[in-house]
């Protein structure tokens, strides 16, 4: 890799010219020792600029790569970032209009349903008391009447059902489109990441070159502070796989109870 | 029995209005995060909170706090619904003073169980 040539290279100045430096002083050749330190200075510099440079070309590219740059004529265009979050809201409005069409369906069934299991109950115990023989000719002519209705009803009321079991059926197309759209915001985030990991390749060697340390452990506080419990972290995608996540609703009474519940 | 259902997807809060209908638990209202939740309760009579815990603005664990802090709703049953499954949210919310904790994806089983439970230790 190019990088690590040019870092190479100025490693291997560094020690060269180091050496020679030692030799001057001891032997007191102020002025070369000046020159010396002088060229490493500008070996340090070129390296450093190489990758800046490199670094800027790369972060350029990224830019009109995810058309994310205002000035760029491609702006016209909606930005893939933005275009993705226009997907994803979609696919949130998608899904919540096929939960509330289920959910409408489901309540515009549930009470046929009931009121038809009721009639049938009713009507099944006056149909007893018949069978038993312990219903007149006058309560018989009504309780006929009534079974015609019902008749009548079940079946009106019953295809409804059926209808809207098939409305049901129909409002889950969302998965088919919303899944496409996913698929596609995937592809893309997958590239923004090995794009930005390419771009924080190239300024650790700037770092390397300007000698800049990070603190790593105020990075990771800082880190772990964004990730503080209370805030929440939404469904767990791998729960089997990770201890620290309970794996059903099994799980929580067992630890519920543990802690005395 | 007034019933507070606390989260910030519609579709949510209706799926558990509707398995509370089924439960017999007719007279509830809705709240979609904790800042607009805490109010409601403060003002009206509840006698029962459902709440998720990632909501924008007023997150679950912290209406629960706040809850807990007030004298007139202390005693109030909270029944946490919510997708966060770390062991360590869970004793959390425990320490904080939730009275049950369900895990999305749940069943209408489930949740009348834990309703269930927690009215049968309030009561006696």
């Amino acid at each position: 890799m190019e990088h690590t040539d040019s870092l190479g290279d100025f490693e291997s100045t560094l020690k060269k010219h180091a050496h020679e430096l030692v030799q001057s002083l001891e032997k007191g050749r102020f002025g070369d020792a000046v020159q010396l330190i002088h060229e490493l200075n500008q070996t340090r510099d070129r390296g450093l600029y190489q990758e800046v440079g490199k670094l800027t070309r790369e972060l350029h590219s990224a830019i009109v790569n995810f058309q994310i740059d205002p000035s760029m004529p491609q702006a016209e265009e909606v930005s893939q970032i933005t275009d993705a979050t226009e997907r994803l809201s979609y696919v949130v409005r998608l899904t919540e209009n096929a939960a509330n069409r289920t959910m409408d369906l489901v309540e515009q069934s549930t009470p046929l349903m009931s009121g038809l299991t009721n009639d049938a109950a009713a009507l099944s115990a006056d149909w007893g008391r018949f069978m038993r023989r312990e219903v007149g000719a006058e309560e018989f002519r009504e309780l006929a009447r009534r079974v015609e209705g019902f008749l009548t009803r079940s079946e009106t009321e019953t295809r409804q059902v059926s209808a809207n079991l098939n409305d049901i059926l129909l409002a889950q197309d969302y998965q088919d489109l919303t899944g496409q759209v996913i698929k596609r915001v995937t592809q893309l985030v997958t590239e923004v990441e090995s794009n930005l990991l390419k771009l924080v390749l190239m300024a650790s060697q700037v770092d390397r070159f300007a000698g800049i340390e990070h603190d790593h452990q105020s990075i990771r506080t800082e880190k772990d502070q964004e990730k503080h419990l209370s805030q929440g972290e939404g469904p767990q995608i791998h729960a089997d796989k990770r201890e620290d996540v309970v794996s059903g609703q099994d799980d929580v009474d067992d630890l519920l109870s543990s802690l005395g519940f | 029995m007034k019933i507070l259902i606390v989260d910030d997807f519609s579709t949510m809060r209706r799926i558990i209005k509707n398995l509370l209908r089924d439960l017999g638990f007719t007279n509830t209202a809705e709240a979609d995060d904790g800042t607009t939740a805490l109010p409601m309760l403060q003002s009206g009579s509840f006698d029962f909170l459902v709440t998720d815990w990632n909501m924008p603005g007023m997150s679950g664990i912290d209406l629960l706090r706040q809850v807990r802090a007030d004298d007139r709703l202390k005693h109030l049953p909270v029944l946490m619904v919510t997708a966060e499954a770390k062991r360590d949210q869970i004793i959390e919310a425990a320490q904080a003073g939730v009275n049950g904790y369900v895990v999305k994806p749940f069943t209408a089983q489930v949740l009348k169980e834990k309703i269930e439970k927690i009215f049968e230790r309030v009561n006696s």
